[in-house]
């Protein structure tokens, strides 16, 4: 079926072939890598070798192909045009000859693009190293706080968390379970306190007690919200006041299903708050996750993990050339 | 920031000035404008192209010479098929014939539904009804506590099940039986967030639907979602026959475009928009404020429809032809420029405008209404024939009319000469009714800031 030519009737359309059946649910740390790694690819790859078997000759249709399947990787027109340019002035000086190349191409430039984003984690030269996780809502903050917790704790540090989320219903409750499953301390007070003041808690705390990482919840909120985006602020400022050059990481947290609002989102969390990576999170699903090439792109922002399930261990370290590779092979 | 559409098209369909019709070359670079824009917006590509290629049909071979600009004009289009496509205002919920109703809020994780759920409930009990909610999130830490704790402070009951139960059927099942002996007429189920793939998950959802025939399955998606709703929405509607939409997360800066591609793919309604963490940020669903929302261009849509109601399109056509035939009167002029003030005050006007690019720079631009009036009142001075015929007005009736209006033979003389070019502006160009306005002179750019450049997008050089 040509990629383009099926077009939405009034109907639902035709099923989009599903490339592989879903595993069995029990499996082992490789698997779920893979199998995470493997759905973020499945959409662009099929597309992309669809086209390429079908043809054999590049021409602007295979080229218009190539872009839509960038598209509807949420890559964006802006980073899908330039990709498909440089391919283009290629094939225009004749140097790529068949259609098997472009991926390639593609991938490479895909690849230059997240390295040049690539820095290595902070940590403080004297502990607590303190992370701050920040986002719009629903996103995935809490729960990647405990994944991120637990790969702390696994690797033998001391983590303390700190519940800063006293705004939505229940959000502190939902830290402490994962405090819970983790056997790790929150530090909380109760809803509607001064996040900051909690923040200022824990990091004393911390600093008192000496704890390896501190990581920083905060409530989800969208990055319209001036006054919303102030309190990080504050928070930024209050958490200097107790170890003067935290917080060491601010994450960011993306859900992989964001469209191009995510560029928005970066731009504006980085300006209040210093974001310093991405955590793109639900990479389990079909979504592919591709703003954060564009993102990588503009704002030269690294992903740090990939969220990929709800459970503890359902988090990995990013890999921006596996994650190309896994794009494309 | 975003690039208004409208500044885009303006600038892709400059090429269109004194072209008749709307031809497939002289709109590609238009077309591309919108294509673009519509991406950046999340729709779905697929629906992107279905709509161009729309856009491209009804607009091939359509006059230019209409009220509205060509670029105007496309956009109209475009804005016809996108609310065709999103349907009517619809927020309304189906109920059972049968106390209670059940309504399931379904959909990925971290959407909204937690917190839909509650804001519907709210609804509810202002439209009279008396809920009772569910959570059968026995998954997510803390998510039946969050409902638990949203129904607290709306004083809404929720049912809670036995100690120990955490089966979402039970659980369910429970609140539908509750709700019977308590007398409550609708019950919500807040469900667990899953993927679309999840195959035991969903398969949990269709027992539940079985089990509850439900009266509404409503899908939240976040607005902020990116080409993957396609995806998604189809398969929770394949799965279990959603009945409707509500789209969260609207007081952000996301343009939306995917409950274009979420509507098209299920069909179903959009029938609430959240725009708010609080439980009263809960509005009915608006299809033209979605488009324009989706377009990037603030009212400049409800400004086209305003233009549209306003100018009575059979004058415009008789003073179309008046023209070609050198037949353009000072009457007629005169009724142009009520025409104009009849589309309301300017300042009214530009403040629908978003606040960027040419919008901006007119709303600095303070524009003199006393003029617009004191041209009208020259020509209210002028006895018929003179109207028809500007050539008989000799010094002593210019200083008649000066004296009539209220202004000086200085004015009238300016008016005269204004339109004496206008007169020759339009009959050089073939299009463009609108043009009457240039010709230079403070008249002519006070008209053209006011006709041209904000009505007419593709010409702003011209006038
Ligand atoms: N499938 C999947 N679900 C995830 C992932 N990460 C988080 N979730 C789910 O997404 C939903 C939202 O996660 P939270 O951790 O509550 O998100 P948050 O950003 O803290 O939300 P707020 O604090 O309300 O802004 C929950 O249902 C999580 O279980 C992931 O990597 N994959
Ligand atoms: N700004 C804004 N935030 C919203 C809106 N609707 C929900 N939220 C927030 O989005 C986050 C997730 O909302 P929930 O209601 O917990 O989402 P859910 O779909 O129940 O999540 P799971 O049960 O974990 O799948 C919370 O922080 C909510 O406060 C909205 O319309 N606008
Ligand atoms: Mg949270
Ligand atoms: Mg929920």
């Amino acid at each position: 079926m040509p990629l383009l030519k099926s077009l939405f009737g009034n109907k639902p359309p035709e099923p989009e072939p599903e490339p592989e059946p879903e595993p069995p649910p029990q499996t082992s740390l490789l698997d779920r890598l893979k199998l995470g790694i493997r759905k973020t690819r499945a959409g662009l790859m099929e597309a992309i070798d669809d086209t390429i078997h079908g043809k054999k000759q590049i021409d602007a249709d295979l080229l218009e192909e190539l872009e839509y399947a960038l598209i509807s990787a949420d890559i964006g027109v802006k980073t899908s045009t330039e990709v498909l340019e440089r391919i283009r002035q290629r094939v225009d000086r004749k140097l790529v000859n068949d259609s098997a190349e472009l991926k390639g191409l593609i991938r490479e430039h895909l690849l230059e693009v997240l390295q040049g984003a690539d820095r290595p984690m902070q940590r403080a030269a004297e502990p607590p190293t303190v992370i701050l996780m920040v986002g719009v809502n629903g996103v995935g903050k809490t729960t990647t706080i405990g994944k991120l917790a637990n790969h702390f704790k696994s690797s033998g540090h001391s983590v303390l968390l700190c519940a800063a989320d006293t705004f939505r219903a229940a959000a502190i409750e939902q830290l402490e379970v994962w405090g819970n499953r983790t056997q790790i301390e929150v530090i909380r007070q109760q809803q509607g306190s001064d996040p900051s003041a909690v923040l200022f808690d824990a990091l004393n705390a911390a600093k008192a007690r000496k704890f390896g990482y501190v990581i920083v919840d905060t409530a989800g909120r969208l990055h319209t919200k001036a006054n919303l985006m102030l309190e990080l602020e504050k928070m930024r400022r209050t958490a200097q006041r107790v170890i003067p050059d935290a917080p060491h990481e601010v994450l960011l947290v993306m859900d992989a299903t964001t469209g191009q609002n995510g560029l928005e989102q970066a731009r504006k969390f980085t300006e209040s708050s210093g974001v310093t990576g991405i955590v793109l999170t639900k990479l389990d699903g079909t979504a592919k996750g591709g703003v954060v090439v564009a993102i990588a792109r503009e704002l030269a922002l690294p992903i740090r993990f990939v969220g990929v399930g709800e459970q503890l261990d359902d988090l990995l370290p990013f890999d921006p050339e596996k994650f190309v590779f896994s794009l494309f092979e | 920031m975003f690039e208004n559409l409208s500044e885009k098209l303006q600038r892709a369909l400059k090429s269109l000035r004194g072209e008749g019709k709307l031809t497939a070359e002289n709109m590609e670079a238009g077309l591309r404008e919108i294509r673009v824009a519509l991406l950046e917006a999340d729709v779905h590509f697929k629906v992107v192209k279905q709509l161009i290629d729309g856009i491209k049909e009804k607009a091939l071979g359509q006059e230019v010479l209409t009220a509205l600009s060509p670029g105007q004009q496309v956009v109209k289009i475009l804005r016809d098929e996108m609310v065709k496509i999103l349907g009517t205002h619809q927020s309304k919920l189906r109920m059972a014939n049968e106390p209670p109703t059940v309504i399931f809020m379904v959909g990925l994780q971290g959407s909204g539904k937690t917190t839909s759920t509650a804001k519907l409930a709210k609804w509810l009990v202002k439209n009279g009804r008396t809920p009772v909610l569910v959570s059968v999130d026995v998954y997510r830490p803390a998510a039946r506590q969050q409902l638990a704790v949203l129904a607290r402070d709306l004083k809404i009951p929720v049912f809670a099940g036995p100690e120990g139960e955490n089966r979402p059927l039970e659980l369910a099942r429970g609140a539908r039986r509750e709700a019977m002996q308590t007398g409550r007429d609708t019950v919500m189920v807040d469900t667990a967030g899953r993927l679309h793939i999840d195959d035991e998950l969903m398969a949990e959802l269709s027992e539940l639907k079985d089990a509850l025939t439900p009266a509404e399955i409503l899908f939240v998606a976040d607005a902020m979602t990116g080409q993957d709703a396609v995806k998604s929405a189809d398969e929770f509607h394949k799965r279990l026959g959603i009945t409707g939409i509500v789209l969260t997360k609207m007081d952000g800066d996301a343009r939306g475009g995917a409950a274009l591609s979420i509507r098209q793919v299920t069909g179903q309604p959009l029938k609430f928009v959240g725009t708010g963490e609080k439980p009263d940020a809960l509005e009915p669903f608006h299809p033209e404020r979605v488009v324009s929302r989706i377009l990037g261009m603030g009212d400049v849509l409800s400004l086209i429809e305003k233009v549209e109601e306003n100018i009575d399109q059979k004058k415009a056509e008789e003073m179309q032809r008046k023209l070609l035939e050198d037949d353009f009167t000072l009457s007629d002029f005169r009724d142009q420029l009520t025409q104009l003030r009849k589309i309301g005050s300017l300042e009214s006007l530009m403040e629908m405008m978003p606040k960027v690019g040419i919008f901006k720079e007119l709303q600095k631009q303070k524009v003199d209404e006393k003029e617009l009036t004191r041209v009208v009142a020259i020509i209210d001075s002028m006895t018929p024939r003179e109207r028809a015929n500007h050539m008989i007005i000799n010094g002593s009736r210019r200083r008649r009319i000066a004296k009539g209006s209220g202004t000086t033979v200085q004015d009238v003389n300016n008016l005269l000469k204004q339109y004496g070019e206008a007169r020759k502006m339009m009959k050089s160009i073939s299009g463009g009714l609108m043009g009457m306005g240039a010709g230079g002179g403070k008249l002519g750019a006070m008209l053209g800031k006011r006709m041209g450049k904000f009505k007419m997008p593709p010409f702003p050089g011209k006038w």
